[in-house]
């Protein structure tokens, strides 16, 4: 077949041959599309990354004051903790009902059920994250407020909850993904020494698929780290070390969101957000290098 | 060793303490999943249902088809809905054909090698980068270097670089469930890759691409972040019931961007307002997905091979 096909490339009419070039041209744009985010958005910010941008105080101190008038600070310690705490937070509110959603509909339920499920998930997927943000702002505001007695809702617990809602979908999906990659002989096996359902989960399915579930929770958590409207709306926007869940933070994203209208090109403030910009698709970048890699290790066995 | 247990059949099928518990456990972890499950089923309803409530006194067609007023705390969406179909259909115009001829490629020319490894971890890295940063090179590339300004087609751009993973996904999937046999048929009767592609690969796969198609309009309609900087503005007065009202390289209103300005930027709205924009965007979202899982279902029911 290589020979038919080599032979058959040799001699093709001319819109044959630029067809195929722009077929491969579009297959590699995705390649020119990341080095392109990353070049573009260094470009920004690089002039100030190497020359003036003290990286040490950016990483360590909490002093975010980039309006100030005679003492600018850019310390992003405060906002880089906000992101991450947001995300823990919210991790551990969507991890046990994503994965216990996942075991349900793969392990428990009827096929009809699981069918419908798998749309009501898809549909929670779909609603856009300003929407989210503005749920934060109304409905969940007014709940925090009523219920633990908070003279403001819009909390990281706030946050959470929205970024735990937008990522519960994929972990759920990505977890689902990796149960039924289990051979179905692993549960027949088990299930004729006499275990039970759960006990099949628990002690054959779980450790099986315990990498593609690990993918699912860091995909679900690279979500949350990139996410943006939703915790700008929602974190009640102060920049501060949160001291628990009922404290306001101030995220990476939801700093750019912020203030990137408010500056003027060029100047240092603005070479800053884009830095962060740099910093934000380092970090998603690693974290789905390594969602990625744990599944193709998955696949290989 | 003794191996002389004597079981009677009715000993051996009567449930010890061991079984009981075995089956309690079972019987607990199936409510407590089904409960987990259900409750994610909650927020959906009682979110769509809240917005609903609260939008209900502003809900009419003239909200629709009427401009913001009084500095937006009035009037209706007229700006912001046409602003969000021009950034949609913009978007999908640069990002259907890249996407869909991606997938072509991915799953129709490439060998398995390192390239279309690197390949397939750019299309999962482009999905993961996080919207703020597609603003960013949004602003970078399309405003600044490419001198487009803040316009529509600056955004559609960073808006069609972002949804293009969901359009290559979905294709690559449809194009997957072509049958091998059907290309080596059309190979063997002396057609070209493209030949192939066109004439076998594509038809036999439209409606798989399609729904790829439609959930890139409904993921594009949704976001927000990317235009902010790019080509969404706060407010925009444009022409009623003029569907050309927009200049492809002037900036436009949109409806996530005017949710957002209205429920932070904009003080004393109309009662109702914010919730009525919410829930035409929530709606809009919903309606376009549902109807690709319709199509989804669809071609399920009436496959051919």
């Amino acid at each position: 077949m290589n020979i038919l096909r080599k032979k058959s490339t040799a001699n093709l009419p001319f819109s044959e041959t630029a067809i195929e070039l722009f077929i491969r041209l579009c297959g590699i744009s995705s390649i020119l599309f990341v080095f392109g985010i990353f070049f573009f958005v260094f470009r920004e910010g690089a002039g100030f990354l190497f020359n003036g941008l003290d990286v040490k105080e950016f990483l360590t101190s909490v002093e975010w004051q980039p309006t100030s008038l005679n003492n600018k600070r850019y310390g992003a310690f405060a906002l880089i903790v906000g992101t991450f705490s947001v995300t823990i937070l919210a991790m551990c509110l969507a991890v046990p009902f994503g994965l216990g959603a996942a075991v349900f509909v793969s392990e428990f339920c009827s096929p009809k059920f699981r069918e419908t499920f798998k749309i009501i998930i898809e549909l929670l997927a779909a609603i856009p994250s300003v929407v989210w943000g503005f749920i934060g702002l109304t409905l969940m505001n007014q709940l925090i407020i009523v219920v633990f007695k908070a003279p403001i809702g819009l909390t990281m617990l706030n946050g959470g909850i929205m970024l735990a809602l937008m990522s519960v979908p994929i972990i759920v999906s990505i977890a689902e993904d990796a149960l039924k990659a289990v051979p179905d002989s692993y549960r027949e096996a088990a299930e004729a020494l006499g275990a039970t359902r759960w006990q099949v989960v628990y002690r054959v399915l779980l450790p099986a698929a315990k990498n593609g579930l690990l993918a699912a929770v860091l995909l679900g958590a690279a979500r949350s780290i990139g996410e943006t409207m939703a915790v700008l709306m929602a974190t009640g926007h102060s920049v501060n070390i949160p001291s628990g869940p009922l404290s306001w933070i101030r995220t990476l994203t939801a700093t750019i969101a912020a203030e990137l209208g408010e500056v003027a090109r060029g100047d240092e403030h603005y070479q800053v957000l884009f830095i962060i910009g740099i910093l934000l698709f380092t970090i998603t970048f690693v974290v789905n290098l390594i969602a990625d890699l744990v599944i193709k290790g998955i696949r290989q066995e | 060793m003794n191996t002389d247990i004597q079981v009677s059949p009715q000993e051996m099928f009567t449930e010890t303490p061991i079984d009981r518990q075995k089956r309690r456990i079972e019987g607990i972890m199936r409510v407590f999943l089904l409960v987990i499950t259900s409750m994610m089923i909650l927020p959906l309803l009682l979110i769509i249902g809240y917005l609903l409530y609260k939008a209900l006194p502003v809900l009419s067609f003239e909200f629709l088809f009427t401009n913001p007023k009084d500095n937006m705390r009035a009037g209706g969406l007229w700006a912001p809905f046409l602003g969000t179909i021009y950034l949609v259909v913009v978007s999908l115009l640069v990002s259907a054909p890249i996407g869909v001829f991606a997938a072509v490629y991915l799953n129709e020319y490439a060998r398995e090698n390192w390239f279309t490894r690197i390949t397939n971890l750019a299309v999962v890295n482009l999905a993961g980068v996080p919207s703020i940063v597609h603003a960013l090179f949004g602003v970078g590339a399309f405003v600044l270097f490419a001198g487009l300004g803040e316009s529509i087609l600056a955004a559609s751009l960073t808006l069609a670089i972002m949804t293009l993973p969901v359009i290559i996904a979905s294709t690559t999937e449809a194009l997957k469930a072509v049958p091998m046999s059907f290309r080596e048929a059309c190979w063997n009767l002396g057609a070209t890759r493209w030949q192939t592609i066109r004439r076998i690969v594509l038809p036999n796969s439209i409606s798989g691409i399609l729904t790829g198609v439609i959930l890139q309009v409904s993921r594009a309609a949704g976001e927000t972040a990317p235009i902010m900087f790019t080509g969404a503005v706060f407010y925009k007065a444009i022409a009623e019931g003029n569907l050309f009202a927009y200049n492809i390289m002037e900036q436009c209103m949109a409806l996530s961007l005017h949710l957002f300005t209205i429920s932070t930027q904009v003080p004393d709205v109309t009662e109702g307002i914010p919730y009525g924009t919410a829930i035409v965007l929530v709606a809009t979202v919903l309606l376009v997905n549902a109807a690709s899982i319709a199509l989804r279902v669809y071609l399920r029911t009436r496959k051919k091979w």
